[in-house]
């Protein structure tokens, strides 16, 4: 073997491609099936993108690396289910680039946290998390209180699309005034609920003058695992 | 082939006219330690803000989510990185007899670029510029920026092995060659992104959901597996035989864990994504081969550790050598843990909590710490043409006490994580979820301040080495060690 093994050893080259062929294979065993095996992803009902102030609250949670301790993904184990609702189901990320299913909980999932808790809780929680719950050891977040920046939401609309999301032009155009009109109770909201169903439109932070970054923050977080309707899907459709 | 690889080693010692490039080597010496230091120190930071949450101190820029990556980055790609790209251009000219391809330019450009890189990742990561995939969260114009040093490293390494005087590629250079490879590849695969606007830091993701799980776990564990263990692996198998002067115990060995550990670690991600909506047929391969890596990895443990065969002696006498050898020592145990916690059954317990934690410690502080830090009380001398350290008991102290550091900080988080697993699943007489969540972060309370007094240790350790160094580089010898560390080898009985 150590004669064979010679040529690998006296050209880098044939080292070089060696090693590319032997990391490959893994890789593409794993990864590729899951872009063409149609199983992959459920076929449920219910999924949209993200409205405009969801996904600014989502960037605002990748920004705070709430993934960092946040899990966005329920386990198929009994204790999980019962603690946090119905197990995660693929579909349910279909339109996360990228992902936030996290890899640690040293706070609780969130994949369900969607209308656990009201607008005013969420606030409180923010501002001083010790204020509504004594034991929790999560940072305070109180410069959430700012306004927010949306200057340029229809750009990331647009580049959510290119990456695939289903942003229609409609959804691009009125972009800013869908994320407007979801932070003000008072505005016309027809339109946002027509292009978004099922999207709650709330003063998030209590306040309907000003669009902060907690506005955004909690928008996303009340959506969460809110889209599929489980009690409308069947077995079938949940098999892999 | 065994004399080949004698010839190799002692070969390296007795360079002769080839002008090598040093100064680069020894500002990656330098850089190793400052970024260590600087990351466990972040780490500390991190770990008595789990204990006492104040400490985040209400500032955006302080909070344990921004800190967090700083935290793995400054370790894993700061101090790791610089290590690994200072002794890989140190073993590769020795090895080889060549002096680095496109010479001290090419080295100093990818000091600094890399340097560059860590700054920009790190400003990103405190003013919240992140893409949120784990150990890859830099954003898109800082990833541009290091494919192409990584690039340019990939040029000077793969040539200065063709300018070789040496018929043969050492062991050494293979695992290098692997590691600068492997970390090209998933580097790009998991960082394709679209720009929201080239003025902007935002970017997303091409991939979504369950596709992006399973990419960053297939760069994830592989940053693990070529980063972390490849790299370090070519580092012990040109450190340990330096130190111990002996030869690479099995030549054979070598040959058949190399490629058995690079074809099968590529096939490990999915053990981090067990039980979720990823499908249960990319779940199971990721077990199986988690299991099956057991094996290579225990390879290479054996081969470094067996190394010492005939040695063992230099272990009493030699500081900087126990560094290297227990580093392959947790090097073993944290292989052999990973594997047990790929099982699903094991897995299903220890995902999520703080188990996973202790165990990335186990390697990291363990393996790739003790192993680097091995290798800097071996090159800084060997670099500045210094007779000795200055301080070996020094080196001694650093070993008892990061030592003990890491057994502090693996134990408090295998007993949280476990607790903590356990809490979750834990049912009461009438049927009833037992717990709330909230009471078992109450509960992880006093293991964190252990595990902060851990860190506190490992940190200490860190700073007497960089005082040590310093002071070895100045050319002191500290006053009450007049005898000559190296004399007390050959005074020491045989076994």
């Amino acid at each position: 073997m150590a004669y064979k093994h010679e040529r690998f050893e006296t050209n880098v080259i044939i080292l070089a491609v060696g090693i590319l062929v032997t990391i490959a294979i893994g890789g593409l065993v794993q990864i590729i099936p899951l872009f063409t095996l149609e199983t992959t992803i459920e076929r449920v009902q219910g999924m949209r993108p993200y409205t405009p102030l969801e996904l600014m609250g989502r960037n605002i949670y990748i920004r705070e690396g709430c993934y960092v301790c946040h899990s966005q993904m329920i386990r198929t184990f009994r204790d999980e289910v019962e603690r946090y609702g119905h197990y995660s189901i693929a579909a349910e990320s279909m339109y996360d680039h990228p992902f936030q299913w996290g890899s640690k909980r040293t706070g609780p999932d969130l994949a369900r946290v969607g209308g656990r808790y009201s607008n005013e809780w969420h606030v409180a929680h923010m501002v001083d998390p010790r204020s509504v719950v004594p034991e929790s050891i999560m940072p305070s977040y109180p410069f959430l209180n700012r306004p927010l920046r949306y200057d340029n939401i229809e750009r990331h609309l647009r580049t959510q699309r290119t990456v695939g999301v289903p942003y229609s032009d409609e959804m691009v155009q009125n972009a800013r005034a869908d994320l407007e009109a979801q932070a003000r109770p008072d505005a016309d909201g027809a339109g946002l609920m027509q292009r978004y169903p099922r999207t709650t439109q709330a003063a998030f932070d209590g306040n309907p003058e000003r669009i902060t970054e907690m506005d955004a923050l909690i928008a996303y977080m009340q959506m969460l695992g809110t889209l599929v309707r489980f009690s409308d899907v069947t077995p079938e459709q949940l098999r892999q | 082939m065994a004399e080949a690889q004698t010839g190799h080693v002692a070969g390296a010692g007795g360079a002769h006219r080839i002008e090598y490039v040093e100064d680069v080597v020894k500002a990656f010496l330098i850089a190793t330690a400052f970024w260590g230091v600087v990351g466990f120190t972040v780490g500390l930071v991190i770990a008595l803000q789990l204990a006492w949450p104040q400490l985040n101190l209400g500032f955006e820029y302080t909070t344990f989510g921004r800190l967090r990556p700083l935290h793995t980055s400054a370790v894993i790609f700061a101090f790791g990185g610089n290590a690994l790209l200072g002794t890989s251009l140190h073993v590769v000219q020795r090895t080889c007899r060549a002096r680095l391809f496109g010479g001290a330019e090419a080295g100093w450009f990818l000091f600094w670029g890399y340097q560059f890189f860590i700054v920009m990742a790190a400003l990103g990561y405190v003013m919240g510029i992140t893409q949120s995939k784990e150990y890859a969260e830099p954003e898109w114009y800082v990833d541009l920026w290091l494919t192409l040093v990584w690039v340019v490293y990939l040029i000077v390494f793969m040539g200065t092995v063709m300018k070789r005087e040496e018929p043969h590629i050492y062991v050494a250079n293979w695992f290098y060659l692997a590691f600068i490879i492997t970390i090209a590849v998933l580097h790009i695969g998991n960082n394709l992104s679209i720009p929201v606007s080239l003025f902007g830091a935002r970017s997303y993701h091409v991939t979504a959901g369950v596709q992006d799980a399973m990419i960053q776990w297939w760069y994830g564990h592989n940053a693990v597996g070529f980063f972390l263990t490849a790299g370090f692996l070519a580092m012990m198998y040109y450190i340990i035989p330096k130190q111990a002067d002996r030869p690479i115990y099995s030549y054979r060995l070598s040959i058949v864990h190399f490629w058995s550990l690079i074809f099968l670690y590529i096939w490990a991600g999915p053990h981090h994504l067990h039980y979720t909506a990823l499908p249960d047929w990319a779940q199971t391969l990721g077990m199986v081969f988690s299991v099956m890596l057991w094996m290579p990895s225990w390879g290479g443990m054996i081969n470094g550790i067996m190394t010492l065969a005939g040695a063992w002696h230099k272990l009493r006498t030699d500081p900087s050598l126990r560094f290297s050898v227990t580093a392959v020592g947790f090097y073993g145990m944290s292989t052999f843990e990973g594997p047990v916690m790929s099982i699903k059954a094991v897995n299903a317990l220890s995902h999520y909590t703080d188990w996973t934690i202790g165990h990335v410690h186990s390697g990291a502080m363990g393996w790739v710490g003790f192993i680097c830090f091995g290798a800097l009380y071996y090159l800084v001398p060997v670099m500045w043409k210094r007779e000795r350290l200055y301080s070996v008991r020094m080196v001694s102290w650093h070993y008892w006490i990061a030592t003990i550091g890491i057994v502090l900080y693996i134990t408090a988080m295998w007993v949280s994580g476990i607790m903590q697993g356990l809490m979750w699943r834990a049912y009461d007489d009438l049927g009833f979820l037992q717990y709330a969540f909230v009471e078992t972060v109450a509960a992880m309370h006093p293991f964190y301040i252990i595990r902060a007094l851990g860190g506190l240790l490992f940190v200490l350790g860190s700073v007497m080495m960089a005082y040590n160094l310093w002071r070895t580089i100045r050319g002191d010898v500290r006053a009450s060690e007049v005898t000559p560390a190296r004399a007390g080898y050959a005074a020491a009985p045989a076994e």
